[in-house]
C-alpha cells in the first residue's frame, strides 16, 4: 500500500511538474469582455505563428513550442493569477498585451526571473535595460510613438509646427496618460500648443469632449484610445466634421473594427503602426499549415488583420529570441534565462524578415544590454474606406531620440532609486 | 460672452439628448424593479444581447456556428439572407420574450419569497450567463448595426441656428431619433400601464403582491410580462447604443450610465427615469463644460454620481420614488 502512494505521489509531481520537451509560450490573452474585439485578433496571430513553427519547421531548433492559453478578460487581477498559474509550466516569456497587468508583473518577473515583452504598451521606461533586466519593450514604445505622430505632423507642415494647436484625447487612466510628458517637451522645442482632453473609462459617451473640439477647432487630434473609446471617438469626430485626414490615432487605435462602425465617415482616418499590413508569403503558409489543416486558433478570419499581423510579429519576434538563445547557449531546451539572452542579443534585419516571408514587417533593430527599447520606429497608416483598408503612407519614421532619451533616464533611474535596483551593462 | 451662451446652450441641449440615452437603460431598471422589487443588474446584458441577436437576425448569422463546427467539423457561418430591420426587430422582440419566459421558468420561479439579496444575486448570475451565452451564439467582434436611423449634425438646426444666433447648433440626428423613439415608448407604456387589464394588473402586483394574488392576478404571467417588456426596452437602447459605437461587448456597460439615473429620479417612476435621465445628462455635461477644463476634465461618470449621491442625502426615494414608511 505504501509503495503504491509513493508512486502515485511522484506519478503526480511529474504529470504537475514542467514538461520537458517543449518550449512553453503562455498566452495571456482576452477572448471576453469588453476588449475581446482587440485581444481576440492579437491572440489568433500569436497562436498561429506558434502552430505554423511546429507544423512547417518542426518546432524551434527542433523542439515543439507550446502555447499555453489563459484568459485575462483585460483585467489586472486575473493577468496576475494567469501568471501565477502558468509561470510553473516552464514559461520562456510573457506577454500580457495589457499596460495594467504589466505594472503588476514586472517585480515578479524580476523576482521570477522570466522575460517579460511588451510591444508597444507597458512601462516605457523599461525600454532602459541597465535598470529592467527582465522587461523588454522593442520594437517601440508609447513616448516613441508620441514623437513619431509629431514628425509625421513636421512632415506635413514643412517641418514647422509652430503656432498649430494640436490636441490629445486620451483615454483617462494610466495608458492614456502616458504621452502627455512626451508631447508637452515635444511642444516645446516645436512651439505647438498642447491641449488635452480626458474622456473617462470605457468612453461609450464622448459628446462633451466633440463639442470642444469643435469649438476650438484645433488643427490636429492625436488619440490614445482603446475598445470601445476608439470607435465612438472616430463616429463622433465625423459627427462633428472634423477632418478625419487631421484626426491621428496611436497603434492601439488603428484596427479594422475601430473605423469600420462609422462606415465611409471613417475614410482618411490615420494611425500609427509598428508593424506594416502587407499580403505578406507567411500567411499563404499560415493557410497553408494552420489554417487549411484545421489548427487555427480562431476561423481563420483574422488572418492579415492589423491585429492578428501583429500578433503574429510579436510571436516571430519570441520564437527568433528563442532561436537565438539556443544559438548562444548551444542547446534546444532553453530556460527562461536564456531565453532573456536571447531576447537582449536579439537583431531583425531586413534580410531576416525576408527569409522569414515577412519582409518590411517591422523596424530593423538590435536589442542590448542597455537598449531593450529597439529603434522605435513606426509608421503611419490612413483608412480607405471604399476599400476597406490600411494604405501605409510613410515608410518608418524614426522617433526624436534627443527628447525621449533624457525622459526615460528619469522615469528609469527613479524606478531604480525606489527598488534598490543596481545598475547592469557596464559597457564601456 | 454671446458666444460662451450660445456654447452653454448648446452643452444643455446635447446633454438633454443624452439623458434621453441614459433614460433608456434606467426604464428597464424600473420596470422590474417596481414589479418585482428586483434590482435587475443584467439590464446592461440584456441590451447587449438584443443588440447581439438583432444584428445576428439581420445578418443572417448562424448562431453557435463556432460551437456547431468545432463539435461535428462543419463551415457554417450564414444562413445567406439578410432581413430588413423592421422584421429583424420584432424577431428579436419575440427573442426578448422567449427570454423573459425562461429566466422566469428556470430562475425566479424557483426564487419566490427569498430575500432581496438573493434576488439581486441571481440578476447577477444571469448578467454572466447571457454575456456568455452571447458571445458563444454571436462571436465576441465588433458589429456595425445599421437599422437605417440617420447620424451626424443635424444640418437643418446648424444651418438655422447659424442664421439667427451667428453660431450653428450641434445636434445629432441619432440623438433626435433617440428622443423621438423614447418619447413614444414611454407614451405607449403609460398607456398600456394605465388602460389595459395587464397593465392594470402589473401595477396591482407592483403596489401589493398578496392582495394582487388574492383578486386573481397571476404573479407568473406579470413577471413574464414585465421581463418582456424590459428586455424590449433593452432593445431599443442597444438600437441607439448600438448604432451609436457598433454592438461590442462593451455596450453592456452603458447600465453604469443608469445607476445615477436611478439613485435620483427613483426605482419605482417610469417619469422619474426620464426627469433623473435629463438631469444627469445636463447637470454632467454643463459640469464638465464649466469646471471640467479647470480640473483636467473626465468630470461626468464623477459628477454624475456625486449627484445621485446628493439626491439619496437628502431625498433617498429619489425624486419620484415611492417614500417607503415602516411603522414599529
Amino acid at each position: 500500500m505504501k509503495t503504491k502512494l509513493t508512486a502515485a505521489a511522484m506519478a503526480a509531481c511529474m504529470a504537475a511538474g514542467p514538461a520537458l520537451a517543449d518550449l512553453v509560450f503562455p498566452d495571456l490573452s482576452y477572448r471576453t469582455g469588453p476588449y475581446a474585439a482587440g485581444g481576440i485578433p492579437f491572440s489568433d496571430g500569436y497562436r498561429d505563428y506558434f502552430t505554423l513553427v511546429n507544423e512547417r519547421d518542426g518546432g524551434i531548433g527542433g523542439v515543439e513550442a507550446r502555447v499555453i492559453e489563459c484568459e485575462t478578460g483585460y483585467n489586472t487581477e486575473k493577468g496576475v493569477e494567469c501568471y501565477e498559474a502558468t509561470k510553473g509550466e516552464g514559461a520562456l516569456v510573457y506577454q500580457p498585451l495589457s499596460t495594467g497587468i504589466t505594472y503588476q508583473l514586472i517585480p515578479k518577473v524580476q523576482a521570477d526571473g522570466i522575460p517579460l515583452h511588451t510591444m508597444g504598451y507597458g512601462r516605457t521606461s523599461a525600454k532602459n535595460g541597465e535598470v529592467f533586466e527582465w522587461v523588454f519593450n522593442y520594437p517601440a514604445n508609447y513616448w516613441d510613438a508620441a514623437s513619431v505622430a509629431i514628425k509625421h505632423l513636421l512632415d506635413e507642415n514643412g517641418g514647422d509646427l509652430s503656432g498649430k494647436d494640436i490636441t490629445l484625447l486620451y483615454h483617462n487612466s494610466a495608458y492614456g496618460k502616458e504621452p502627455i510628458r512626451t508631447l508637452e517637451d515635444l511642444s516645446e522645442k516645436h512651439g505647438y500648443n498642447l491641449s488635452t482632453i480626458a474622456v473617462d473609462h470605457p468612453g461609450q459617451e464622448q459628446k462633451s469632449q466633440w463639442l470642444r473640439i469643435r469649438r476650438e477647432r484645433p488643427d490636429y487630434v492625436i488619440m490614445w484610445g482603446w475598445g470601445v473609446m476608439n470607435q465612438v471617438a472616430i463616429q463622433e469626430a465625423a459627427n462633428v466634421r472634423f477632418p478625419m485626414e487631421n484626426f491621428i490615432g496611436n497603434w492601439w487605435a488603428g484596427a479594422e473594427h475601430d473605423v469600420t462602425p462609422a462606415g465611409d465617415a471613417a475614410d482618411g482616418y490615420k494611425a500609427l503602426n509598428m508593424n506594416r499590413i502587407a499580403d505578406y508569403p507567411v500567411f499563404e503558409d499560415i493557410q497553408e499549415y494552420v489554417v487549411d489543416a484545421g489548427l487555427a486558433a480562431g476561423d481563420g478570419s483574422n488572418v492579415g488583420k492589423v491585429l492578428y499581423t501583429r500578433g503574429m510579429y510579436a510571436a516571430m519576434l519570441a520564437v527568433e529570441a528563442a532561436k537565438t538563445a539556443q544559438e548562444m547557449h548551444g542547446i534546444a531546451q532553453i530556460d527562461a534565462a536564456m531565453m532573456r539572452d536571447g531576447m537582449e542579443a536579439l537583431e531583425m534585419t531586413e534580410a531576416k524578415m525576408e527569409e522569414l516571408g515577412m519582409a518590411g514587417i517591422g523596424p530593423e533593430f538590435a536589442v542590448s544590454c542597455s537598449n531593450h527599447g529597439g529603434s522605435g520606429g513606426g509608421i503611419v497608416q490612413q483608412w480607405d474606406a471604399s476599400a476597406g483598408e490600411w494604405e501605409p503612407i510613410t515608410d518608418y519614421i524614426q522617433p526624436d531620440d534627443a527628447v525621449l532619451d533624457p525622459l526615460v533616464e528619469e522615469d528609469s533611474m527613479a524606478f531604480a532609486e525606489e527598488n534598490d535596483i543596481e545598475l547592469r551593462c557596464n559597457e564601456s | 460672452m454671446p458666444e460662451q451662451f450660445f456654447w452653454g446652450v448648446e452643452v444643455v441641449l446635447n446633454g438633454l439628448m443624452a439623458g434621453v440615452l441614459y433614460a433608456l437603460v434606467a426604464l428597464g431598471f424600473v420596470l422590474i424593479f417596481k414589479a418585482s422589487g428586483i434590482f435587475n443588474y443584467s439590464q446592461g446584458v440584456l441590451a447587449l444581447f438584443a443588440a447581439l441577436t438583432l444584428v445576428g437576425i439581420m445578418d443572417g448569422q448562424v448562431p453557435f456556428a463556432h460551437l456547431i463546427n468545432a463539435i461535428f467539423g462543419t463551415d457554417i457561418h450564414h444562413f445567406g439572407w439578410h432581413l430588413p430591420a423592421l422584421a429583424a426587430i420584432l424577431l428579436t422582440a419575440l427573442v426578448m420574450v422567449a427570454l423573459a419566459w425562461a429566466v422566469q421558468r428556470f430562475i425566479f420561479r424557483h426564487l419566490v419569497g427569498q430575500e432581496p439579496i438573493i434576488l439581486f444575486m441571481a440578476t447577477i448570475g444571469l448578467a454572466y450567463f447571457l454575456e456568455g451565452v452571447g458571445d458563444i451564439m454571436w462571436g465576441a467582434d465588433i458589429k456595425n448595426l445599421d437599422v437605417g436611423l440617420p447620424q451626424g449634425i443635424n444640418a437643418t438646426i446648424d444651418e438655422l441656428t447659424y442664421q439667427w444666433f451667428g453660431y450653428g447648433f450641434f445636434i445629432d440626428n441619432l440623438d433626435i431619433s433617440a428622443t423621438l423613439i423614447a418619447a413614444a415608448l414611454v407614451t405607449v407604456l403609460i398607456l398600456f400601464a394605465q388602460y389595459t387589464k395587464q397593465g392594470r394588473a402589473m401595477r396591482a402586483v407592483a403596489d401589493d403582491h398578496q392582495a394582487a394574488l388574492s383578486v386573481g392576478v397571476s404573479l407568473n404571467f406579470i413577471w413574464i410580462m414585465v421581463w418582456s417588456l424590459a428586455g424590449i426596452v433593452a432593445l431599443v437602447a442597444g438600437i441607439m447604443w448600438g448604432t451609436k459605437m457598433g454592438v461590442q461587448f462593451s455596450l453592456s456597460l452603458i447600465a453604469l450610465k443608469a445607476l445615477p439615473v436611478l439613485m435620483l429620479g427613483g426605482f419605482t417612476s417610469i417619469p422619474g427615469a426620464i426627469v433623473g435621465g435629463l438631469i444627469i445628462g445636463v447637470g454632467e455635461k454643463l459640469f464638465e463644460f464649466l469646471i471640467g477644463p479647470m480640473v483636467g476634465g473626465a468630470t461626468e461618470n464623477w459628477f454624475a454620481y456625486v449627484l445621485a449621491l446628493v439626491f439619496l442625502v437628502f431625498r433617498p426615494q429619489g425624486l419620484f420614488g415611492e417614500k417607503i414608511i415602516e411603522r414599529v
